[in-house]
């Protein structure tokens, strides 16, 4: 593992029975830099999320393969695909920490979330309940939630949506982690609700040096938080370039397909372009189309090349993969 | 809250008068009547009947009947029993808590049996175990009680004679070992089918839980497994167990009656049926209007704890 990374997942693939939901996605992840992975539903960013710190549900056949190397706080490289249930244990929460998408569920209904944020340092730094609790309301105060220390013994429901995202991020940050997964953090949210998580995740990335993988679908959130960005198309990466180049030298005809079917943060009204969306829909998981699993969608399908080969991940530039046979014959047509 | 609570306390009261009219309609419409106590043994004239039924205010239209029953008895007078002239409260109150006693411990043997039962099934989901409770519980709520408490009085009074076949204690005898040596069987039939009834709701309310979001977040705190079944999972898994406990009163209540008739147990259960079959109308009117009350004051009890249990539901209104 290369020095100064905080996690490098290789060939990471998870499969659930026959139905391979994520295949063979490497990339690192370094300290304070911020990995923001896209795609549609359904196109495994956030089972490999979950498959990470192996919180995929409990199913039987759930099968995961590959490495993901994280270097933890003190220096040791741990495999999480090889890591027992107990070594796994004592890594989350203190050494990576997650955030969920719908903060409506994700917090016990029946526990103050004092307790809930003050629960994972009780555990992985012996705290008491009392100092625990004190240590909570710092917490939920560094959070942006007004009068934390009253706010304690407050209920889950007695929170709104942001309120509780908040918690939720006291609750991952509790341990000062190496590496945050945030999976759709923001998507339940308003849209100025948003901004204010957005915003608070930043300023603590900021503080605490942490690496955060950031699973969005969400391309003005990506144009926003994200220092490199994954594309994911039906299990695989696609595209992987550094946001900015992303945005304005995409390669990939489905990440270009993305671009354009929502309004672009970085232009102006009149120059925005009319959206368009990708036709088709995604492949069953069960029956991908021969060759490139986009083919079958693609504007610039040539028949016999897209659909007899699945072309392999290159480096089109230094830090920008593109999984694409036509992506030189591509690049030159835009 | 204490609206709710008047609310639900009016609501009870109709429905006593509701049952208290039908058990009193239904009670004088079966054949025979305390009369033919007396008539079965031939030596009472006509007029000798006629007399006693006078004295017993039998004689009068039925709805005037129920009305002065229902009148005295918001007076706090619950009659004398037909058979030998003692208040009805007073015979109550002394088989009640033979009654309560048994319903308590079975109650009690089946939550813990019972929620252990379903959360080791949903935790181990169609594992050997699981697929065996479900199963037992199946045979547990399909055998009749009655047939069960036969069963368990052959086997282990008559063959292997480890338990006493009846009653609460041995006379001239009443410690608290013996009184728990006689226990055993009858609680061991009231609790077969309350226990098959909690472990298949404390599963699926388990299976439920297990798969909420906030399970998954305590994982992603890394707690030990003990503490995210316990802490986060039971605990939620319990709420709705409330509101079964309160629901399966009547059902409890009946199997006292059939099991206490088994076990020669000296209840509720077993005076009502001899009551009725003396047509004994006070104590039966008596028992009736008492059990009601029991299983309404359970289910309001049941709500009331429900919304002190889940922070969720605040004062329910």
């Amino acid at each position: 593992m290369e020095d100064g990374t905080v996690l490098d997942v290789r060939n990471f693939s998870v499969n659930f029975g026959i139905l391979p939901a994520v295949r063979d996605v490497s990339f690192t992840l370094r300290p304070g830099e911020t990995l923001a992975l896209v795609g549609e539903s359904g196109s495994g960013k956030s089972v490999t999320s979950l498959g990470i710190l192996k919180l995929t549900p409990p199913v039987p056949f759930c099968r995961i393969e590959g490495q993901a190397l994280l270097r933890t706080r003190k220096g040791a490289v741990v495999d999480l695909v090889q890591a027992s249930a107990e070594e796994m244990r004592g890594l989350r929460g203190r050494e990576a920490a997650m955030i969920f998408q719908e903060p409506m569920t994700s917090l016990n209904p029946v526990h103050p979330v004092g307790a809930q944020v003050g629960e994972a340092l009780r555990f992985h730094q012996g705290l008491s309940k009392r100092a625990a609790l004190a240590q909570a309301a710092e917490l939920l105060d560094l959070v942006g939630i007004p009068d934390a220390r009253r706010r304690l013994g407050a209920f889950p429901h007695e929170l709104s949506g942001g309120m509780r995202q908040r918690v939720m991020i006291a609750l991952a940050l509790a341990c000062e982690p190496v590496l945050l997964i945030a999976d759709e953090p923001t998507t339940a949210l308003d849209v100025t609700i948003q901004a204010q998580i957005l915003e608070l995740l930043q300023r603590l990335q900021q503080k605490t040096r942490m690496a955060v993988l950031f699973i969005t679908h969400n391309l003005g959130v990506v144009a926003e938080i994200a220092d490199r960005v994954m594309v994911m198309y039906a299990g695989r990466v696609v595209e992987q370039a550094p946001v900015r180049r992303l945005f304005h030298a995409p390669l990939m005809p489905y990440t270009r397909g993305l671009l354009r079917s929502v309004p672009r943060p970085d232009f102006s009204g009149a120059e925005q372009p009319p959206l368009e969306a990708i036709p088709g829909s995604v492949p069953d998981p069960l029956a991908p189309p021969p060759g490139c699993s986009f083919s079958p969608r693609c504007g610039h399908f040539s028949p016999g090349l897209c659909d007899s080969v699945a072309p392999p991940l290159t480096h089109a530039e230094p830090g920008h993969l593109v999984r694409c046979a036509r992506w030189a014959d591509v690049a030159g047509a835009a | 809250m204490s609206g709710y609570v008047v609310r639900r306390l009016g609501q009870s009261l109709v429905l006593l008068l509701m049952v208290s009219m039908i058990g009193f309609a239904i009670l004088h419409l079966a054949p025979g009547g305390p009369l033919s106590q007396f008539a079965a043994g031939g030596d009472m004239t006509q007029e000798d009947l006629d007399r006693i039924a006078k004295e017993l205010g039998l004689d009068r239209p039925l709805p005037v009947q129920y009305v002065e029953w229902l009148w005295r008895m918001l007076q706090g007078d619950w009659g004398r029993s037909y058979r030998d002239q003692q208040p009805v409260l007073q015979i109550i109150g002394s088989h009640i808590g033979a009654t309560l006693e048994l319903m308590l411990t079975s109650t009690l043997v089946a939550m813990m049996i019972g929620a252990w039962v379903g959360i080791l099934g949903a935790i181990r989901r169609y594992s050997i175990f699981d697929s065996l409770a479900t199963i037992g519980a199946m045979v547990a709520l399909s055998i009749p009680t009655f047939w069960f408490g036969l069963v368990v009085i052959y086997v282990f009074s008559v063959g292997l004679e480890w338990l006493p076949a009846g009653n609460r204690y041995t006379i001239g005898d009443e410690s608290l070992l013996d009184r728990l040596h006689h226990l055993i069987g009858p609680c061991m039939v009231l609790a077969l089918v309350s226990t098959a009834v909690w472990s298949r709701y404390m599963r699926s309310s388990m299976l439920d839980v297990i798969n909420q979001d906030y399970i998954r977040t305590a994982r992603s705190k890394g707690l030990p497994e003990r503490r995210i079944l316990l802490n986060h999972a039971v605990r939620n898994a319990l709420l709705p167990m409330i509101t079964i406990t309160g629901l399966h009163l009547p059902a409890l209540l009946s199997g006292a009656l059939v099991t206490e008739t088994v076990f020669t147990w000296p209840g509720m259960g077993r005076l009502f049926l001899d009551s009725i079959s003396y047509r004994d109308y006070p104590v039966v009117m008596g028992i009736l209007v008492f059990t009601s009350v029991m299983v309404l004051a359970g289910s309001l009890i049941a709500d009331l704890l429900y919304s002190v249990a889940d922070p969720r539901m605040g004062a329910p209104g």
